[in-house]
């Protein structure tokens, strides 16, 4: 066992602070199940199920997003990036954040107005629905647990490391819990139920990330370039820390690599089905609108004070250190914290318990948000639409998106337990390529193109989820390399670990060939419908 | 966050006929709107991400340029890192702005005038 985590399993393991991390989690778990309940109470149909009754305002909304985007992978994940590249960490922040203005400027008003619950109400409107639907519905899950995986592994890091659970068995353990509560949370909260717990988390995930930010500033009397300059030194990689290039610059394949994160990153946000459908929780476009607008404040704001973590991080812990708590340096906000307070003193260990419990519940609404994003697709796009063809009451729509949530339940813990060594970054920014290649093509040319056909719709859903899921499943993110999933084979050929540079003008590409190639005459009354909807929100539920 | 409006009943709206659409979708009012939401909407969104990939290309490819400091530890990289966050919040501005001005009570209008005639 390394020293490091001699460290933060001794601080675990003094057995008060240990106790008071579970405290604190078993504090969030229960005020939310309390929230659950209520907003169970009040669920009665399908818009309350699906969207929270529609009732949130702007604001509201704002923080929800916030807080269903603001995930394991951008605390721990950027954090820790940066404490171990510098600068290139950085990077995917700016990449997480400009994204939003594609969902301001193209897709959250739009999909407002004329979609109902699912990102496959809008694919499917002018189209064939049951082929549209069955394609969008599959989508929204694949890319949906991509992303639970993610979280579901970043759970077993922490708690691996943060309570000193370091066998296979109280790994398993704790993504089993993980994946009950999401169940509960989902099938009796619903969509309200889901937007309160995410409030509280954003509300908690900011105000911890505050107090750390000032507490690193205090130590450099709020001096940036004196932060900055003991990063670089305590790094031992001197200005280069600071400069591109410590994490993607080595060779023309790791520049690539980046070119192609870059685009996965900006395109992505706005094919996400678990963000998409929180627009459906207001009453209007207009709110819509708003919610944007506070998500970006919010989640820019918070990405700026990630700097500060993650630099601070650098300056205050010897790389050696982060790196043998954890490789991909996920424990290094948990380990700044303990840093901050004082090693070997109370104070350290509150702040750490404090840090860590706000990280379990950033991970626990984010893995609810992303069940009920796919349990709802299932049952309104395929169950619904596909399977009933239309004829199913509500009550047995909703019963079919609660069996769904537990059975997503119950695969993301299997996937999940199986997942508990992968790096969390990655997996994210795999959902993203797949949500970039596989959602946004279809989006834009529905709203915006009047010739797309069901044929264009289906080649683009489809031929951006293959090219893009295949890249991986060929790249040195499954196969060849020692940090693989699978590093004893080797049966990669595709050199990138994210496929977007590729999968996502393939995404596009078919689109327009689908369309054009098929003899389908596009439905243009239903186009009439779909932009004046659209545009001007005619006719929204 | 108030909204305006008042909060939609849960039974959608009767939806005026197809054709009403087609009708609406070509008259010159609807035209308008079109035009200034797609002529603000469509180049922004190429002038932000062309500047996004500029930045990521620089990262790649300019490294000597993007280490040039400016003031103490603080060099161009930096500064181009905080400019793109700092565009963002403008251009979420700039939009909002010009949708209140320019596209909320054009929509509005079509909206009471098709779902009255409905």
């Amino acid at each position: 066992m390394s020293p490091a985590q001699h460290t933060l399993i001794a601080a675990g393991e003094a057995s008060q602070h240990r106790t008071l991390i579970i405290t604190l989690f078993a504090v969030f778990v229960a005020a939310t199940l309390v929230i659950t309940i209520w907003a169970g109470r009040q669920t009665k149909d399908a818009a309350d199920f699906y969207a929270g009754g529609r009732q949130f305002t702007g604001f509201q909304n704002g923080l929800a997003v916030s807080g269903d985007y603001m995930s394991a992978a951008s605390f721990l994940g950027i954090a820790g990036a940066i404490a171990l590249f510098g600068y290139d960490g950085f990077l995917y922040s700016i990449g997480f954040l400009v994204a939003w203005l594609v969902a301001l400027l193209l897709v959250a008003e739009p999909l407002r107005n004329s979609g109902r619950y699912t990102m496959g109400d809008v694919l499917a409107y002018r189209m064939r629905q049951r082929p549209v639907r069955t394609a969008a519905g599959t989508s929204t899950i694949v890319v949906s647990i991509f992303y639970l995986l993610a979280q579901m592994a970043g759970a077993g890091v922490l708690v691996s490391l943060l309570l000193g659970i370091t066998s296979d068995g109280g790994k398993i353990g704790i993504v089993a819990l993980v994946g009950v509560l999401m169940i509960v949370y989902v099938t009796i909260g619903g969509m309200k139920g889901t937007t309160w717990v995410q409030m509280v988390k954003a509300v908690l995930l900011i105000a911890g990330a505050l107090l750390l930010t000032f507490l690193v500033l205090l130590k450099f009397h709020f001096n940036i370039s004196d932060l900055l300059g003991s990063a670089a030194d305590n790094s031992a990689k001197g200005s280069a820390f600071l400069e591109p290039g410590l994490k993607y610059g080595a060779t023309g394949t790791t520049k690539l690599d980046f070119i192609s994160l870059g685009i996965a990153l900006v395109l992505g946000t706005a094919g996400l089905p678990h963000i998409l459908i929180r627009f459906y929780t207001v009453p209007t476009a207009k709110a819509a609108r708003k919610s944007v607008i506070w998500a970006i404040g919010l989640i820019g704001a918070f990405y700026l004070m990630t700097l500060a973590l993650g630099f601070g991080a650098a300056a205050l812990i010897k790389p050696d250190e982060i790196i043998a708590s954890n490789k991909a340096g996920n424990t290094a906000a948990p380990l700044l914290a303990l840093h901050l307070g004082g090693v070997d003193s109370n104070w350290g260990a509150i702040l750490l318990a404090t840090i860590s419990a706000v990280a379990f519940a950033t991970i626990l609404a984010v893995v609810a948000g992303l069940t009920l994003a796919s349990s709802s697709s299932f049952a309104h796009d395929i169950y619904a639409n596909v399977i009933k063809k239309g004829t199913a009451t509500e009550k047995q729509e909703l019963g079919a998106a609660r069996w769904a949530t537990v059975g997503i339940g119950a695969v993301s813990i299997v996937l999940g337990a199986l997942a508990r060594d992968l790096n969390v970054a990655g997996l994210v920014a795999l959902a993203f390529a797949v949500a970039a290649s596989a959602n946004l093509p279809t989006i834009i040319y529905s709203l915006f193109w009047k010739r797309f056909t069901t044929s264009g719709a289906l080649w683009s859903i489809y031929g951006g989820l293959v090219s893009a899921v295949g890249l991986v499943l060929f790249s040195p993110v499954v196969s060849g390399k020692p940090t693989s999933m699978f590093p004893d084979v080797d049966f990669h050929w595709f050199p990138l670990e994210n496929p977007g540079i590729i999968s996502i003008p393939v995404g596009f590409l078919l689109g327009i060939l689908g369309t054009y190639l098929s003899k389908e005459e596009p439905d243009a009354g239903k186009y009439a419908e779909l932009e004046v909807r659209s545009l001007t929100g005619t006719g929204a539920h | 966050m108030a909204t305006e409006t008042p909060p939609p009943s849960k039974t959608p709206t009767r939806l005026p006929a197809t054709e009403a659409f087609v009708a609406e979708q070509e008259s010159a009012e609807f035209g308008e709107l079109r035009r200034s939401y797609r002529s603000f909407a469509f180049p922004l969104t190429v002038g932000f991400i062309a500047w996004y990939l500029l930045y990521v290309l620089l990262s790649n490819y300019a490294g000597d340029f993007m280490g040039t400091k400016l003031f103490g530890n603080i060099n161009v990289a930096l500064v181009l890192g905080l400019a793109q966050f700092l565009t963002t919040f403008l251009i979420a501005w700039w939009y909002s702005r010009h949708a209140a001005a320019k596209l909320d009570p054009k929509a509005e209008a079509i909206k009471s005038r098709m779902e009255g005639g409905a």
